[in-house]
């Protein structure tokens, strides 16, 4: 597999009110995303999650070391908007990142923005709308959709750019449980039936638990990565960094206290269930 | 209460009206407010009246909506209507008390004057309602642009009014909101004197322009994400492109320019 973005020795530091009061986020920081892999940022608030998918597509610029997308240096300004239409980034407040008044328009301003033709836009717009499943809202206004709805107009946004990768910035922090399903399969469905590379920020453990790759950081740092099973059964880690695992771990994890013997790998509660039922009947 | 600001709100929907090219819209918009002001007569008012009934029905608009938007327009009719009714000069009196006189040409033009607003803001909303904001400014932009050579920053703002148009709806919502909790702390936005009710709006203010400033920051960065950098480069979804319809409306609306003017030099 090729490599999307490359992190290498990224540091990074935000300008303080004072002189000498600047914030350090990431001392140094080396990460790489495979292209086309699902890859969940997990990690406690202020731990640089944000700060970290605002590098991606050269929205920050790092301090010292680099950012390579798609082996485009993020640093490099002629490069900038081939990254931005490579890396599409879909942000926490749906209100804050729809342009237009009314659905498709809002989703054709990537593609007007990079000078596509307009039969092509049309066709790009119908396209994006289907796949998140908003198609027949397409006329409506967006101030008047749900949470969930509007989170997938933006993503339909995104994709009408044809991106290589999308990044996900906690996309259903604000959302209700039913705007947060839809999210996620409409994220799911697209790392899975068109290959785009997904790196989804959030602190969700469930929605983390959906990728291929989970990458823990706090203060600054990767503490924890690998598949989510390997992950999160790692449940005292998570502890002492202010995450708790999913529940099926976490329940696992509280029965092995009471002398119980069962693996920690189990994500989903109808796997957990089988494993409980499995050991109870033994 | 603040959800009935219907000023700048789109219905989507499928009639002739909403069909037009919005620079069609946007011409015969202008043309009707001239002809509203060249009326001088009972028949060329109604002239007017019947192009705008014809409109609004054609639209589809529910009359509820136009009734709505002229809600928050009570006060300057009502005082208008005043200020017409005592200081026309005139011969017909009809009641005199308290050195006041209500003559019957001080009614006429009280009349006239209050139609004119009425057809006027009501002419406007249904350019409002029946085109969608970005039909709009695009409507805008291309009717502004020779003045592009002139430097003018006709895009930007095209896209600011966009905006400004798009985020009303959200900051009402927000507005209710950040009232509803200065309630909920015992802020009394309804009684006491002018003064203090001012003041109690400050709470009101401020943190609705902190969020607005932090929501202005956010779109910000997120139309940087989708590679926006001006006007230039960039291409449109729906291209601005006349119809036979188009030239239609073009003629009723010149037709009705020129009955109100020909009315007019008869002195109708």
């Amino acid at each position: 597999m090729s490599t999307a973005i490359s992190v290498e020795h990224l540091k990074y530091t935000y300008p303080g009110v004072d002189e000498g009061a600047d914030v350090s986020v990431f001392e140094d920081l080396d990460l790489t995303i495979e292209d086309g892999s699902f890859t969940a940022i997990l990690g406690p608030n202020g731990c640089g999650k944000s700060t970290l998918a605002k590098h991606f597509n050269g929205i920050l610029l790092p301090s010292g070391g680099c950012v390579y997308i798609y082996n485009m240096d993020s640093k490099d300004e002629e490069k900038l908007m081939n990254i931005r239409r490579t890396v599409g980034m879909v942000f926490q407040n749906p209100d804050n990142q729809i342009v237009a008044n009314v659905v498709e328009e809002d989703v054709a301003f990537g593609p007007e923005n990079l000078g596509v033709s307009s039969p092509e836009i049309r066709r790009r717009v119908d396209r994006a709308l289907k796949q998140v499943g908003m198609y027949e809202y397409r006329e409506h206004a967006p101030h008047l959709l749900s949470g969930g709805q509007k989170q997938r107009i933006a993503i339909a946004g995104v994709i009408a750019m044809q991106p290589k990768c999308i990044v996900l910035d906690e996309p259903t922090a604000m959302l209700d449980p039913r705007g947060r399903r839809e999210v996620m399969e409409t994220i799911q469905n697209l790392n899975r039936d068109k290959g785009i590379t997904v790196v989804l920020i959030t602190h969700h453990m469930d929605e983390a638990a959906l990728a291929d790759r989970v990458v823990v950081l706090t203060g600054g740092e990767v503490v924890a990565d690998g598949t989510p099973k390997e992950v999160f059964s790692q449940v005292d880690k998570m502890h002492s960094i202010g995450l708790a695992a999913p529940e099926t771990v976490e329940l696992c994890s509280e029965l092995n206290k009471v002398g119980f013997c069962l693996p920690l790998d189990k994500l989903d509660p109808v796997e957990c269930a089988q494993t409980l039922y499995d050991f109870l009947k033994v | 209460m603040l959800k009935d600001i219907t000023l700048g709100q789109y219905f989507p929907g499928k009639s002739a009206i909403h069909r037009l090219d919005p620079r069609t819209k946007l011409v015969i918009l202008v043309l009707y407010i001239i002809a509203l002001f060249m009326a001088v007569s009972w028949v060329s008012y109604g002239v007017m009246f019947l192009f705008l009934a014809v409109s609004v029905a054609i639209s589809g608009v529910p009359l509820k909506s136009f009734v709505k938007g002229l809600k928050p327009l009570l006060f300057i009719l009502v005082f208008t209507a005043i200020l017409n009714i005592f200081f026309t000069a005139g011969e017909t009196v009809l009641v005199s008390f308290l050195g006041a006189t209500i003559t019957l040409e001080g009614l006429v033009r009280a009349f006239f004057m209050l139609t004119r607003i009425l057809m006027l803001v009501t002419g406007t909303f249904l350019l409002t309602y029946t085109t969608s904001p970005i039909a709009l400014t695009d409507g805008l932009e291309s009717l502004l642009g020779p003045l592009k050579k002139l430097r003018l920053p006709v895009h930007e703002l095209s896209m600011m009014m966009c905006i400004a148009l798009r985020f009303i709806p959200t900051l009402i919502e927000e507005t209710d909101k950040i009232m509803s909790a200065q309630k909920a702390r015992g802020v009394d936005f309804e009684s006491g004197k002018l003064m203090q009710r001012v003041r109690a709006l400050i709470p009101i203010l401020v943190p609705l322009f902190i969020s607005a400033f932090r929501r202005a920051d956010e779109l910000a960065t997120a139309m940087e994400c989708r590679c926006y950098q001006g006007g230039d480069g960039r291409t449109k979804m729906k291209l601005l492109r006349y119809k036979l319809l188009d030239f239609k409306a073009y003629g009723v609306g010149i037709i009705t320019l020129t009955a109100v003017l020909v009315l007019r030099s008869f002195g109708l």
